[in-house]
């Protein structure tokens, strides 16, 4: 018989016990229903989870250090001959290194971890002792920034500060408790004066070191409390003042690191205390790691952290998969029920079928349609069911999550994979129950069948 | 299956349309054996009219349900136009019965949840008719039986007439060369009856179709059938041309 014949004949047969049939299909949309939402519930959690780790430069960053930063300088303390003989002086972590990491293929962009001791005071205010963190421009869409009050840099050579909530605070003498969205109506706009310590390479070698003062214009205010993530790698936090890197780099803040690596300072030009790197993406981090450590630095990264994040969420899909499965499990057995009992009841029909001339396989494709349509129409009602869940849980959530003074986050997730898949599912899933029925009405002889009243 | 569209059975000469050779169709019912057919050899030359005659449980049934393809017998043969049904493997039996036998029964069969027409089109999708053809097709058997105006309407808001004559249409749908009635008149007034008769006629005698026709109402027969066939317990007792 021909496909769109079968599909016709199903459909008739479906509606000529509606009812039954409808609890049928509503079994395996519950069945549905419940899978997708409890797999949608862990993809959610995992996606939300690993956006975070994303988000926030965790994954796809690299800090790079001097050879001689970690483990000592390759001296023992007690005076003997070296573990580690440098082949001379550490390599330098100047602008020429920064230069040859750049140009390695994996990398995004290279840029250091500028720390700028400096005092800030607002027009004619107090001065405040703080100090600046550089941020490149490419943090904007950083999972740090994301409850910004105001606005980011507009430019990464812009004369623009960005200031966190408890430095504002300080600065206007309001308690710790006034908002951030108050701050920045009161600082948003004003100028804030800098002065800073500048270091000046000399001509002859060596640097000079003179007072300056700038003025920069308050564009944000940043709701975060300090000391969270990596210091520096993206966000900088712990500090009060942010400004964007390439007018921080513009000022010539001296470094800590003029003063501990004064020779080579002196001889070569400034150095850096250390890099931060961005990779193309997280899984090139350990290729990129090799190169650089190649070039003499040492790297540090926390990459090992995501992958036992993921295991952890491989095993919660599974049991979150299990128990949605179980339900179809049972929406598969009264798919079994509904189509024994519709050949008990259509015994006769299948009789003149067969007497007229249906072959078996023509008797079993028309049930194992009927389960086929029954399993589609469950599945798509299921899905729909499944994400309504969802919705309304997020809805729910996210009230919550506001009353809690939590910024709301969507954690149910359905992809489309998820909707085909559960679809998919949901069709074998009826094909198998149905296959026992449809192989029953098939071998019925048509004298028997007939026979039966 | 491939639909084709047989040949008009005027159109090849059979000799001899059925032949069954010592033919058994025994059931076990309660550790009993039942010899409902008990060695049956007849011949039936293609474009006959018989009619089986026998009273309840003289296995005249049982017979045709064999000679139909419905059934298998027990051991003997049965060959239909060459073919032997007994060795047939079960998808070429159904395939037997879609276009070489038609089948009409007592209680007419035809499916309560369909219309008219879409009961004498059933046939047709078994036999992968395309879907315009298998209309048109089953309008013009509909007009042919005299129903043209019934197509849209249920078998349970026809009379018992008209729902025979449906089942004749649905028979014949596929060009059978045999037709097969177990009891046509039985569920009929006698009136209706000789009108179904009539028609099975007609088709016996433009068509050329072969007919057995199962029936207890020897003075229809009689009036119908030009050759009666006689069972009593299982056993050909009669065979006659009239």
């Amino acid at each position: 018989m021909k496909t769109w014949d079968l599909l016709e004949l199903a459909s008739r047969n479906i509606r000529e016990s509606r009812l039954r049939n409808a609890l049928t299909a509503l079994g395996i949309a519950v069945g549905v229903a419940s899978l997708v939402s409890m797999l949608s519930l862990g993809i959610g959690l995992q996606r939300l989870a690993s956006n975070g780790i994303q988000r926030s430069g965790l994954l796809d960053t690299l800090t790079v250090l001097p050879a001689g930063n970690i483990g000592g300088r390759g001296f023992t303390g007690t005076g003997r001959a070296p573990i580690v003989a440098p082949s001379a002086e550490p390599k330098p972590l100047d602008e020429a290194a920064r230069l040859a990491i750049a140009k390695l293929a994996d990398v995004r962009e290279v840029y250091p971890n500028l720390f700028l001791p400096a005092e800030f005071r607002l027009e004619d205010g107090t001065p405040h002792r703080s100090a600046a963190s550089a941020i490149p421009f490419s943090s904007k869409d950083s999972e740090a920034f994301s409850s910004l009050q105001g606005r980011f840099f507009s430019s990464g050579n812009a004369a623009e500060a960005m200031l966190q909530k408890n430095f504002a605070a300080e600065l206007v003498s309001a308690g710790a408790t006034t908002s951030a969205a108050d701050l920045a109506k009161r600082l948003v706009g004003r100028k804030l004066g800098v002065t800073y310590a500048e270091r000046t390479t000399l001509a002859g070698g060596g640097y000079s070191v003179a007072f300056r003062e700038k003025t920069v214009g308050i564009v944000g205010i940043v709701d975060r409390e300090g000391g969270e993530g990596r210091g520096g790698a993206r966000g900088g936090f712990g500090m009060g003042v942010f400004l964007p890197l390439e007018y921080a780099e513009g000022l010539h803040v001296m470094q800590g690191s003029d003063l501990r690596d004064g020779g080579i300072g002196i001889a070569r030009g400034p150095v850096y205390d250390s890099l931060v790197v961005r990779l193309k993406s997280p899984a090139k981090a350990a290729s990129a790691e090799a190169a650089i450590r190649k070039m003499g630095f040492n790297t540090f990264s926390v990459v090992d952290v995501t992958s036992s994040l993921r295991q952890v969420f491989a095993v919660i899909d599974l049991f979150l998969g299990a128990f949605g499965s179980l339900a179809l499990a049972v929406a598969s057995i009264g798919i079994v029920n509904t189509l024994v009992m519709a050949i008990l009841e259509r015994r006769r029909e299948i009789g003149i079928m067969k007497a007229i001339g249906a072959s078996d396989t023509d008797v079993r494709m028309i049930f194992l349609a009927e389960a086929a349509v029954l399993g589609i129409s469950g599945g798509v009602l299921g899905v729909l069911l499944g994400w309504s869940i969802g919705r309304v849980i997020n809805f729910g959530a996210g009230v919550f999550m506001q009353r809690q003074g939590v910024p709301p986050q969507d954690f149910w997730f359905v992809p489309w994979w998820l909707v085909l898949g559960a679809l998919a599912f949901s069709l074998v899933a009826s094909l198998l129950s149905g296959a026992y029925p449809a192989a029953r009405a098939a071998r019925l002889d048509p004298v028997e069948a007939l026979r039966y009243e | 299956m491939v639909y084709s569209d047989v040949a008009t059975p005027s159109a090849l000469p059979d000799a001899c349309a059925i032949q069954t050779t010592d033919l058994h169709r025994h059931y076990e019912i309660g550790g009993n054996t039942v010899r409902a057919v008990d060695g049956v050899s007849i011949a039936i030359g293609g474009g006959e009219f018989c009619a089986l005659l026998g009273p309840s449980g003289s296995g005249k049934s049982t017979l045709l349900g064999v000679l139909a393809g419905m059934d298998r017998p027990t051991s003997g043969s049965v060959t239909v136009h060459g073919t032997d049904l007994a060795s047939l493997p079960r998808e070429r039996l159904a395939g037997y019965r879609l276009l070489t036998a038609g089948m009409i029964f007592q209680a007419f069969n035809l499916i309560p949840s369909m219309t008219l027409l879409e009961n004498v089109e059933l046939p047709m999708r078994f036999a992968d008719v395309e879907r315009k053809q298998r209309n048109q097709l089953a309008r013009e058997a509909l007009e042919r039986v005299g129903l043209a105006d019934r197509a849209s309407h249920r078998p349970r808001e026809l009379s018992g007439g008209q729902q025979q004559r449906g089942a004749i249409a649905r028979a014949i749908i596929n060009h059978p060369k045999i037709l097969f009635a177990d009891e046509p008149t039985g569920n009929l007034d006698s009136r209706t009856g000789a009108e179904i008769m009539e028609l099975i006629r007609n088709l016996n005698q433009q068509k050329g179709m072969t007919v057995l026709v199962v029936t207890h109402e020897r003075d229809l027969a009689t009036r119908y059938a030009g050759r009666m066939l006689g069972m009593a317990d299982g056993v050909l007792v009669e065979d006659r041309t009239i």
